[in-house]
């Protein structure tokens, strides 16, 4: 059917490209305590990108069984082409892979059973941790298969193999709630609930006794959930090539030049066997790569898919991603923060006499990601006193500057852990920020 | 269609059984600055089967509408393996209709190229402001028909439409950057999206405006909302409470949210209704085949209902308020607000400068999350208050606080009510919906302020 639609495509366009895709996932869920529902599901569907008379089009349609469906997929790119952007790039003309493992057949071969199996593991390590604990559990496992292929002769085939296990719990005292999770992905069968609810079951007790914060500026250690809640948006969105070409990236005109701490390096990195951002190739055939996007402080390179890129006269970075229904934009894979010195969690704690540790902070995206300017609700957080924790911190907001924050680094620790699918990095402490809090 | 899908129903073991089958087709239109970026069509085909046995629940979704009686066994079959308990779903009436979309101005009557120079002329008019770094421009199109039967004899085909324009305005001062947006969302009506030329440049002229403004001091203040900044107050805040989902299952939540509970002043009523005409949050069933209307959450200060699915009203002895709403067809729907609102006050907007000594006047949003108790969202423009008039202007602002205590804390409702005429969208479990917010301008006379 690939090969159908790009024959008809090209009868009327100079280039064609088309992007097919196929999956089947099974999540099942678990909701307060008790096992809830059980999904199927298959999805397909075909995305034409085409250049006609120098003109981009786009069109995507999962009705693909009819006959007629292709060349109606067809008149639709063709049409849009009319008021399409106009073509900055060439499509790859050689069939590659960077050589990644990001398939399983262990994934493919899990059954309903295993997946039952694993929810249960971990509901019932919660269970039996507390009670009182309200939980939702869920486990999936996906496999899809993705035909990508150009008019040029270019283009990949791979299939993907993604299991996950998430589990939340929720513990109510009053009007107090407190809601916990832990959230574990991989392209292998590897998944342990131990560690999910392990994971969860430190947050809880850390967070069991009410601390107390003032308002001032202090010291804030963040995980690296929080990390990735409250400072990485800004730096992704600088970071993309698109923001950087329309002049509207604080980082555009400084490639090259320190901008954070030393200590800071970020990658980010397509080539990580078993890491769900991973694959053979962006979403345009350009095989994925590591680069560091921050070394030493430096800012060394933006992101790029082929079109932005072409207008903006830099090297594609195989960043090309795309929801199957629009055009490639720059995307990220994993995000990799790489270790510092500064030791364990728990020996960045030790260092600090008051502060803070973020867990999450809710809200912090959606700040002006543009100026860096943060402000987020700790919602989940603990005071450090001492070197020591000394509960959960509520009602308080951290606040502050992405860019002057990880110019301001004051330690980061050496043990990096998945946060998410997607994002690797060790925790970070930040000397000072300003955290307010309610009054009495 | 309703040959097959009523054939597939047919001798099935479950205690329930739906099928909802969707044919959509979108039009995007998006530039970036100046440049147009992507104009492309979607066309989906897709449906479900759901089914529920003992109180479990088994759900298959598929692009390829064949084999349907297969896709209910199999649903049913998931649904056996999960069930061990007792299917509650509340009785609703069954339902045969047929639900057009009245299109004021038909957006799919307009030539793509036609939309397109509407768009080139907002992309125009946002350039003429000086400092301006980036701007987005989006339009967007959707239709989309749904057929729809379940096991209790109900069958529905319904029509949704819906036409969107979004504006994001970038402005930038060396370092500093600012921005704005406005945008215009209609179920019915193409008209909205057109002459807006005076909105877009307002949005251009407060990006650029904010770059003078400073990050404001943390700490807690009277604060007045605008009309759509408490509309996602009460979205945020009150209305993700108000899902029976998050209730149901919870006993310790269910008595902090016990009915005819006081949670504000006489003044307060809150609301969510599927009724009001043009907004994008509005239909005449679920996705559950359940009639929507008008619900109130508070109503004097007093909790006096919530937002159900079939199966939490069924679990907590409640009526149907038609809250089930699922993204698309390769989805379960989940209880989900949809025009939620906070019903107009007596109090004027000077009434309440003059109440301020040293506060923060909010205007317009980002965004907004909420944990149940705790809520955040970010404000798009603000202003000092003090001594009861309007001062410098700040950015960055974003406010905080436990919804109980923010309820209690407001102390008066404006008589100037509006909805946002943005829509919004709202996310819950990966899903993303279409809602309406609204409200006039509040006074809370102690919130939390994230400041440097």
């Amino acid at each position: 059917m690939v090969e159908e639609l790009l024959d008809k495509a090209t009868k009327t366009a100079e280039v064609a490209e088309v992007l097919f895709h196929e999956s089947t996932e099974l999540p099942i869920s678990f909701e307060a305590n008790r096992m809830k529902s059980i999904n199927a599901r298959e999805s397909s569907g075909m995305a034409l990108r085409i250049i006609k008379d120098g003109r981009i089009g786009l069109g995507y349609s999962t009705k693909l069984s009819e006959p007629g469906d292709l060349d109606a997929l067809v008149e639709s790119a063709v049409e849009s082409a009319q008021f399409g952007a106009e073509a900055k790039f060439t499509l790859p003309s050689t069939y590659t892979t960077n050589g990644v493992t990001i398939f399983d057949p262990a994934v493919e071969g899990l059954t309903l059973d295993d997946l039952v199996a694993l929810g249960t593991e971990a509901l019932d390590l919660l269970r039996n941790h507390d009670k009182e604990f309200l939980c939702d559990v869920g486990a999936s496992k996906r496999v899809s298969n993705v035909r990508l292929f150009n008019s040029h002769g270019g283009g990949t085939e791979y299939r993907k193999s993604v299991v996950s296990l998430g589990a939340s719990i929720n513990l109510t005292r009053g009007e107090d709630l407190l809601d916990v999770w832990h959230y574990a992905v991989s392209c292998r069968a590897e998944l342990e609930p131990q560690a999910v609810a392990q994971r969860i079951i430190r947050r809880v007790e850390d967070a069991r006794h009410q601390g107390s914060v003032r308002t001032k500026h202090m010291p804030v250690l963040f995980t690296p959930q929080g990390l990735g809640s409250a400072l990485m948006l800004p730096l992704r969105q600088a970071f993309n090539g698109k923001t950087v070409l329309q002049g509207a990236s604080p980082l555009g005109e400084r490639l090259g030049e320190q901008v954070f701490d030393e200590k800071l390096t970020i990658y980010d990195d397509g080539t990580i066997d078993h890491a769900v951002g991973s694959s053979p190739t962006d979403d345009e055939g350009i095989p994925l790569q590591r680069r560091a996007l921050i070394e030493n402080g430096y800012i060394r390179t933006f992101i790029y898919d082929l079109q932005t890129a072409g207008l903006a006269g830099a090297e594609p970075t195989g960043n090309g991603e795309r929801s199957p229904n629009s055009l490639p934009a720059p995307g990220y894979h994993n995000g990799v923060v790489a270790p510092g010195s500064g030791g364990s969690l728990d020996d960045l704690i030790g260092g600090v006499d008051e502060g803070i540790v973020v867990e999450y902070a809710m809200g912090a995206s959606m700040g002006n990601l543009f100026s860096g300017d943060f402000s987020g609700n700790v919602h989940l957080g603990y005071k450090i006193e001492n070197g020591k924790l000394a509960g959960r911190v509520k009602d308080t907001m951290v606040a502050g500057n992405a860019y002057a924050a990880l110019k301001n680094i004051a330690a980061i620790g050496s043990e990096p852990e998945w946060a998410g699918g997607s994002f690797y990095a060790p925790p970070i402490l930040v000397a000072d920020l300003s955290v307010s809090t309610r009054e009495g | 269609m309703r040959e097959r899908i009523e054939e597939a129903l047919k001798q099935h073991t479950a205690d329930y059984v739906e099928i909802r089958i969707e044919e959509t087709k979108s039009t995007g239109i998006t530039y970036r600055g100046k440049d147009l970026e992507e104009v492309g069509t979607t066309t989906q085909l897709g449906g479900n089967v759901r089914a529920a046995v003992n109180g479990g629940w088994g759900f298959v979704s598929f692009n390829r509408i064949a084999d349907l009686r297969e896709k209910v066994s199999q649903a049913v079959s998931q649904a056996r393996l999960v069930g061990n308990e007792k299917t509650e779903l509340v009785e609703v009436p069954p339902v045969q209709d047929v639900v057009h979309v009245a299109m004021q101005r038909d957006p799919w009557q307009v030539p793509l190229a036609e939309k397109k120079r509407l768009m080139d002329s907002y992309v125009e008019e946002i350039w003429r402001t000086p400092k301006i770094q980036t701007s987005t421009v989006g339009y967007g199109d959707g239709y989309r028909k749904q057929y729809y039967a379940n096991s209790t004899g109900t069958y529905i085909e319904q029509e949704r439409g819906r036409v969107t324009a979004r504006f994001g305005v970038v402005a930038r001062d060396n370092g500093n950057v600012q921005q704005s947006r406005a945008g215009f969302a209609s179920s019915e009506d193409y008209s909205v999206v057109e002459g807006r030329h005076a909105d877009v440049r307002e949005a251009a002229e407060k990006a650029v405006a904010m770059l003078d403004a400073q990050p404001p001091k943390g700490g807690e203040f009277m604060v007045i909302l605008d009309s759509t900044l408490a509309g996602v107050f009460a979205h945020e805040a009150f209305g993700h409470l108000s899902e029976a989902d998050h209730v149901y299952e919870n006993d310790k939540l269910r008595e902090i949210m016990v009915l005819g509970r006081t949670f504000g002043g006489n003044f307060l009523n809150i609301t969510d209704s599927g009724q009001v005409p043009g907004l994008t949050g509005s239909f005449a069933y679920d996705d559950e085949g359940v009639p929507t209307g008008k619900q109130y959450l508070i109503r004097e200060g007093e909790l006096v209902g919530r937002l159900h699915s079939r199966e939490t009203a069924g679990k907590m002895n409640e009526a149907p308020t038609g809250n089930a709403r699922a993204q698309s067809y390769s989805v379960p729907p989940l209880v989900r607000m949809r025009n939620t609102a906070i019903e107009p006050g007596e109090t004027p907007l000077e009434d309440m400068l003059a109440e301020v000594k040293d506060g923060v006047y909010c205007k317009n949003w980002y965004g907004g999350q909420t944990s149940m108790e705790m809520f955040t969202f970010s404000c798009m423009e603000a202003y000092a208050i003090r001594d009861g008039k309007l001062a410098e202007p700040l950015r960055g602002v974003n406010l905080s606080g436990n919804v109980f205590t923010t309820l209690e804390n407001i102390v008066a409702v404006g008589n100037d009510f509006a909805w946002d005429p943005a829509g919004g969208t709202c996310g819950k479990g990966g899903q993303s919906a279409p809602v309406g917010d609204g409200s006039p301008h509040v006074l809370i006379s102690k919130c939390l302020v994230g400041g440097q």
